[in-house]
């Protein structure tokens, strides 16, 4: 017998005071490192927000414009055709004119000349104001009021980015050129407003930031994603099925589960280097086109999927299979009427999950040519989306951090916070399919 | 089970349609992340002025895109390579054994290479001579080449303020890499004499005196940068006494946070280029496969407008945004509505 047994149950032994303390500091540790990990998800999501939310409004600068006949269409037969034939290039002087106009009107007092004073919007304006003509000719000779974006050193300086001294030596911009802008927002010519355009929109070259938008690399991700949705689910359910219920236990069965999470752990781009070689080269599939890159998702979600799977069709317990078939079911009947509807709360949560990290790679897309200037064409229909050269979302965030225009470098923070609200949004149906259909038992 | 049927025939469908899908409409060009910001300007214009639908450009380095452009003849190709030096002859003999022989070459214009600091910095105005005695891996000394030994500007050029050697080049796979060793560091080598010393050292080695001369120092005081002109200038924003090599249309564009230093005596600028005066530019091209005019709709058209006065002039939108118009550019026009090929 030794001391400690005689001693009083609730009585605090030095050893006991000892076993007390590490299991504070234990705690304690826990709560640290859970404090860090939410420090640094505060900062993160701090700098995205800060930083990308100034994407979400744009500077735009309304206009009267007069159509002039002796520009568009000096016949004046008001053919379209004939009026197809003035290119962009030959709206700027209707642009000039119509900041002549605009100074006229609100007795603005400038030093500058008609054409740097047009310098303030944006390189779009002209292909905005062809578009709008082309769509109805017959407002040639008429004046129409026009919302114009600025362009982007003028939307930066509404918006801090751009001062007086950080453009010293710049020639995109002069202080005159701001000294104006200034006079034009005292009388409400120009306003920062939300831009709608940056989420629906297209990507613009490099010299319109202002005019660039998610909306088409959006598209582009969309069917991706649809075409993930209908390979890897079927593919990686039927897999899985077989492997958990119908596969003998042998050295092969053996091979292929260490494989499939062999593949689990590849890193993305070899999958794109794959996807080159075999969906590009040999088989001749087009370029930079979603079925490819969602064929390449496919590979590298399918990993995820199966894995995932097979866990929700192992937590179903083996007293359901035997109650069916002792019951006479077929083994076929017990998989899909009894077996598949249990575990299918855990496959949709692992099919979300790999689908929200197909959303997130840029890695293989890089090989199949999806990252530059790309997506500049809403697709229009299922065959022009699944074919037609379009990047994804996190490609056109890469594309545009790394463009010279400091302008591209708020897009790309603002286009993360869409790739987060989407990746967020999924991750929250994951959890709430999870939580309304699980079973335990 | 008529879930899984439906997939089943999707999928037969899906191949069914990649099959069929063919007739691709757009032009496809990639190539040197140089040339892409004008190739984008000129696509997106492309696509508003013209009936065709915008082009699609990739990056991925001039050597990338023409090793993508010499894979062969067909829709699943490429149509235009862009590059920011000439074609090599390596590659178009890689070119000719792939079925692409007929290449038409299209000189857009010239590209200025500049060094720049931090804007609080010091001002430097550079020689050829200062690069290579900072940034060479070897110099030679008393009749043998030794480990350079310069850690400071100071120690380099006794017109600079002390300030530690830190340089951000860009990297081998950039053409831009090809330019900076041949206009600066060769050209610094033969400035200082130090070609004459090497070749006295090594025996009239001309090969080996010039690869001497552009070897890079790798002892961490000058940084190979393998990304865009982004990575350098973060890079300088963290170190803010290095010393960064960028495009001219790049500075210009982020003249809030860096300083240009003259060469030779000259401050980069499109004027000083186009007049010859400014040393370290280089002409920038595209390259078309003549087999797919006429077979890619829009791609001749593409390649004119790109080429024409509005366009690639010099008050056109690609001199504004930073490229140094071609003098010869009239010559260029002609030889692409004649489809000239290379020799």
């Amino acid at each position: 017998m030794t001391d400690h047994t005689n001693a009083p149950t609730f009585a605090q032994t030095p050893r006991i005071k000892k076993r007390n303390a590490a299991e504070k500091r234990f705690k304690g540790y826990g709560l640290t490192a859970i404090a860090i990990a939410l420090t640094m998800l505060v900062i993160l999501m701090g700098t995205i927000l800060t930083r990308g939310v100034g994407a979400y409004t744009q500077t735009f600068v309304t206009l009267n414009v007069d159509l002039l006949e002796s520009k568009l269409d000096k016949a004046g037969t008001r053919d379209p055709e004939a009026i197809a034939k003035v290119t962009t290039f030959g709206y700027s002087p209707l642009l000039k004119a119509a900041m002549d106009r605009v100074v006229a009107e609100h007795n603005i007092d400038t030093g500058l000349k008609s054409g740097d004073m047009a310098k303030i919007l944006s390189k779009s304006a002209v292909s905005q104001l062809r578009d709008l003509v082309l769509s109805d000719v017959s407002q040639i000779g008429t004046t129409v009021k026009v919302k114009f974006l600025a362009n982007s050193w003028i939307d930066g300086y509404l918006k801090g980015r751009v001062t007086r001294d950080s453009i010293e030596n710049n020639k995109n911009v002069s202080s005159a050129q701001l000294d104006f802008v200034d006079a034009l927002r005292a009388v409400g010519v120009v306003e920062k407003k939300f831009n709608p355009d940056f989420i629906f929109g297209a990507d613009a070259s490099d010299q319109r930031p202002e005019a660039a938008g998610m909306g088409v690399a959006m598209a582009g991700s969309f069917f991706m994603m649809l075409v993930v949705l209908f390979l890897s689910v079927p593919i990686g359910v039927a897999a899985s099925i077989y492997l958990e219920e119908f596969a003998p236990k042998n050295w092969i069965t053996d091979v292929i589960e260490v494989n499939i999470s062999n593949l689990a752990a590849v890193p993305s781009i070899v999958f794109g280097i794959l996807g080159l070689a075999v969906f590009i080269n040999y088989m001749h599939l087009p370029q930079s086109a979603p079925l490819v890159g969602g064929l390449v998702l496919t590979l590298m979600t399918l990993p995820t999927i199966i894995i995932s799977t097979r866990a929700a069709l192992k937590a179903v317990p083996p007293s359901i299979r035997d109650a069916a078939l002792g019951l006479g079911a077929s083994k076929m009947q017990t998989i899909f009427h009894h077996v598949l509807p249990l575990a299918a709360p855990g496959i949709l949560t692992g099919t979300i999950i790999g689908l929200a990290q197909a959303l997130g790679e840029t890695a293989p897309l890089l090989l199949i040519g999806m990252i530059g200037y790309i997506a500049t064409n809403m697709p229009d229909g299922v065959s022009a989306g699944l074919f037609d050269p379009n990047s994804a979302m996190p490609a056109q965030i890469y594309e545009w951090a790394k463009r010279a225009d400091p302008a591209f470098y708020e897009r790309a923070w603002g286009g993360i916070i869409i790739l987060l609200v989407f990746l967020i949004s999924m991750n929250l149906l994951a959890i709430w399919l999870r939580r309304k259909f699980e079973r335990r038992w | 089970m008529s879930f899984v049927k439906t997939t089943v025939s999707a999928i037969a469908l899906t191949a069914l349609a990649a099959g069929t899908a063919a007739a691709r409409d757009n032009v496809q060009v990639a190539g040197s992340s140089t040339v892409l910001p004008y190739a984008s300007i000129v696509a997106e214009a492309f696509g508003e002025n013209f009936d065709f639908p915008t082009p699609v450009v990739e990056s991925g380095g001039s050597s990338g895109g023409l090793k993508r452009f010499c894979e062969g003849v067909g829709e699943n190709t490429i149509d235009v390579a862009n590059a920011s030096r000439k074609i090599k002859d390596k590659e178009i003999k890689a070119c000719a054994e792939a079925g692409v022989t007929d290449i038409i070459e299209v000189r857009i214009g010239y590209d200025g290479i500049v060094f720049a600091s931090d804007i609080n910095g010091q001002n430097f105005a550079f020689q050829p001579a200062d690069i290579y005695t900072a940034l060479a891996a070897e110099l030679p000394v008393d009749g043998k080449m030794v480990a350079n030994p310069n850690t400071d500007w100071a120690a380099v050029n006794a017109n600079f303020k002390s300030q530690p050697i830190q340089a951000y080049i860009p990297g081998t796979k950039h053409g831009t890499r090809e330019v900076f060793e041949e206009k600066v560091l060769l050209a610094g080598c033969e400035e200082t004499g130090a070609m004459a010393a090497i070749l006295e050292i090594n025996g009239g080695d001309e090969d080996a005196a010039e690869s001497a001369c552009m070897a890079v120092r790798t002892d961490g005081r000058s940084v190979d940068i393998d990304g865009d002109y982004t990575e350098t200038l973060a890079s300088i924003e963290s170190n803010k006494d290095g010393i960064g090599v960028f495009g001219l249309a790049f500075y210009e564009n982020n003249t809030d946070k860096l300083q240009v230093a003259t060469m030779s005596g000259v401050m980069p600028s499109t004027e000083s280029i186009a007049a010859g005066e400014y040393p370290v530019s280089r002409p920038l091209f595209f390259y078309i496969k003549k087999a797919h005019v006429g077979v890619i709709p829009g791609l001749k058209e593409y390649a004119e407008f790109f080429i024409s006065d509005e366009v690639a002039g010099p008050d056109g939108p690609l001199a504004e945004y930073g490229l140094v118009s071609d003098p010869e550019l009239a010559a260029t026009q002609a030889a692409v509505s004649a489809e000239e090929t290379m020799k």
